[in-house]
């Protein structure tokens, strides 16, 4: 990576768009002061050991603008975005925590809805938001509401990208880009409408629906950055490289008509009800087929495969039947879609 | 999704290859894309992995972002320091370097900086800034211009008076005489820009075929639009004949969009422009005319015009005149990247630079 130019002494947008700045900024700040051995995983939580029992425990913050979107809130965001994060490492989420920080002069009916909308959503979950704290800041000190939340879960099964060797399959839950999107397109800036709604969705019964099966050696859930960076994130991880094929990925009509109007790929959109899942060749068929019985996986596909070759590397076949790099999301797509 | 799908058939492309593979015989031949939107769907959609080797295809100056001097940058960075200043601009600007920093370096420094995707964007943020003054960074070829003429003349009709343009629009066709007059650039065929054609249609491009000999097809964005240009160019080649002829029929008319003609001679007046990398270019940029001066940000602030200062060994002049590759480069993929670009063809999502380092 090269060094940091002039340009970069300040903390810019593109830094906490989950791409390749982002990964930077982890490397050259936090792990650089916290370091030890289970930050150095970079995974999107840590695994912890207490009195014999494996604990997954995650933190996220959520800033998303504007707070109300199709298909969801940040409330209801910070409750099953946190879920993901614990379910993908393996982990059946037991509690979750809810930091807030509210700028002075939100309507207290906002706030209900917001509370009203994480508690529904923690039931749909099955876990408790056991602890909490509430901080308000200045008029413009924050805009309207952001949510922390943490989260605990057990390790029903120890993942790892470690496992994942060439042959294995790659497997997507469903079509991709709707979450950002959607948020995207409930901004004001957009003069267009669309009928595109957030794919959020708490990810843990489909997670447990496949973790049984033997063969299911890594999961993770494309939010920031989208499948291009969860994709080559797991063949920086893995030393291997990842072939997809772009006819396999799902894209509905409504997220390919405004990448067409707006320039963006989708692969590269935040999704916030999806899974990828790496899963040995031969138990492909199973893990498929339990995936598609649960609701919210009726569209998996699998979508490619490691290959011994390409070294770190994401190769796109595309569409045409041509071939190129997939390459980590640089800088800013949007920023606060999470 | 119905007019995208069609175009992107793989059982279509790759009859055209084999198309390309019986025309071109023993031959080779190097094709120019102009345009960046060009360079950019080549390269997503695999199109260098699927071709003949002897094709060869290079890229031209067709970026707006990349074509826009350090200069211009340094004047809109100037002026973002001005306290009763929004900057409205193309997303693609923001991480352009100028000389010493780039707009999304003022935006986290709290400069009012304001994305838009549409120049018609601008209107809202003048009206609802009434005590500020909004200064659009007008830049792109003739497929933008005309909308930026439209909000200038809005603007006007509305009396908004605290909108004003600071503009870098450029002509295509005298940058592409340049390339034709230059004799280290040995191009066997234009693929030209569909879009901007819409607006200026085919005739002033005609002194490609008839004075310099070198077959031009004016081509949509498609994979299949681009394949098909290619083909056409290389019948042209094997007739000894050349022309310039319209792949992208179902949007350009011969004589474009008189129309759209008008509206930018309106507000418009052809002038010299810098080009990144190509240097001073007569006729080749779109300055206001008489009866806009009073938008014209150059007026308003007094802006000084000074040249502009590279980053020492950026070759990007080189790249977009089609006689170096990025890999040629010392700085590509080392400290130049796109996290944090020295020139602007790594910097533009259209960019030669950046889509060589993304895709290839």
């Amino acid at each position: 990576m090269p060094p940091i130019t002039n340009m970069h002494k300040k903390i810019l947008l593109a830094h906490g768009s989950g791409g390749s700045l982002s990964h930077r900024l982890i490397d050259e700040v936090f792990l650089k002061n916290f370091n030890n051995p289970f930050l150095s995983e970079k995974d999107d939580g840590a695994i912890v050991e207490i009195g014999g029992t494996k604990l997954a425990f995650t933190t996220d913050s959520y800033v998303v603008k504007p707070i109300f979107f199709p298909g969801g809130d940040i409330g209801k965001l910070s409750v099953f975005g946190t879920v993901n994060d614990l379910a993908v490492m393996g982990a059946e989420p037991l509690y979750i925590s809810c930091g807030l920080i509210i700028e002075e002069g939100l309507d207290r009916r906002v706030l209900e809805e917001i509370a009203l909308s994480m508690a529904q959503a923690a039931q749909i979950a099955r876990v408790l938001l056991v602890t909490g704290d509430t901080k308000v800041v200045e008029k413009g000190g924050a805009d309207r509401i952001y949510i922390n939340t943490s989260g605990v879960g057990i390790v029903k099964k120890d993942l790892s990208v470690k496992g994942i060797e060439a042959g294995d399959r790659i497997i997507i839950s469903g079509s991709v880009g709707e979450h950002e999107v959607s948020v995207l397109l409930a901004r004001e800036e957009f003069p267009f409408r669309s009928q595109v709604t957030s794919d959020l969705a708490p990810l843990n019964q489909l997670a447990s629906d496949i973790l049984v099966v033997d063969g299911v050696k890594f999961m993770r859930d494309p939010t920031r950055g989208g499948l291009a960076t969860t994709l080559n994130e797991i063949a920086e991880g893995i030393g291997l490289g990842i072939v997809v094929y772009e006819d396999k990925i799902g894209v509905s009509d409504g997220v390919a008509a405004v990448c067409e109007l707006l320039g963006f790929d989708p692969l590269y959109l935040a999704n916030e009800g999806k899974m990828v899942v790496v899963a040995k060749r031969d138990c492909t068929g199973e893990v498929l087929k339990r995936m598609k019985d649960n609701p919210l996986g009726k569209e998996s596909e699998i979508i490619g495969e490691v290959a011994a070759e390409l070294n770190g590397r994401v190769c796109l076949r595309t569409r045409i039947g041509g071939t190129r790099i997939l390459d980590m999301l640089a800088g800013e797509q949007l920023p606060r879609i999470c | 999704m119905k007019y995208i799908d069609e175009f992107r058939d793989r059982d279509l492309c790759l009859r055209l290859i084999k198309k390309m593979e019986s025309i071109l015989g023993d031959s080779e031949v190097t094709i120019m894309e102009v345009c960046g939107t060009h360079t950019m769907i080549i390269f997503r959609s695999g199109i260098r992995s699927l071709l003949p080797k002897s094709i060869r295809l290079l890229s031209g100056p067709g970026c707006p972002v990349c074509v826009t001097p350090a200069a211009y940058l340094d004047q809109a960075i100037a002026l973002s320091e001005i306290e009763d200043v929004i900057i409205a601009t193309f997303g693609d600007m923001m991480r352009v370097p100028g000389s010493g920093s780039s707009l999304e370096t003022q935006r986290a420094a709290g400069k009012k900086i304001a994305v838009v995707y549409s120049p018609l964007d601008d209107l809202n943020i003048a009206r609802n800034n009434p005590d500020k003054k909004v200064v659009f960074l007008a830049v792109g070829f003739e497929t933008t211009s005309p909308s930026v003429a439209v909000t200038a003349i809005e603007a006007k009709k509305m009396g908004i008076s605290n909108l004003y343009l600071l503009s870098a629009h450029k002509r295509i066709p005298p940058a592409l005489r340049l390339l034709a007059e230059d004799r280290d650039l040995n191009v066997d065929g234009f693929i030209l820009p569909g879009h901007v054609s819409t607006i200026i249609g085919v005739n002033p491009y005609l002194f490609l075929a008839e004075g310099y000999g070198i077959p031009s097809v004016i081509c949509g964005f498609e994979p299949l639009d681009i394949l098909q240009g290619i083909c056409m160019i290389l019948y042209q080649r094997k007739e000894k004949r050349a022309a310039v002829e319209v792949q992208y029929k179902r949007a350009v008319k011969n004589d474009g969009n008189p129309g759209a003609m008008a509206l930018l001679n309106k507000v418009f007046i052809e002038t010299d422009s810098e080009w990144r990398g190509l240097g001073a270019i007569a006729n080749s940029g779109y300055a206001m005319g008489e009866e806009y001066k009073e938008l014209d940000a150059r007026e308003v602030f007094s802006l000084k015009e000074r040249p502009s200062v590279e980053n020492e060994g950026c070759i990007c002049g080189e790249i977009l005149k089609g006689r170096k590759v990025p890999n040629q480069c010392p700085h590509f993929g080392e400290n130049c990247t796109p996290y944090s670009p020295l020139g602007p063809c790594m910097v533009s999502s259209e960019g030669t630079c950046a889509a060589y380092y993304k895709y290839a």
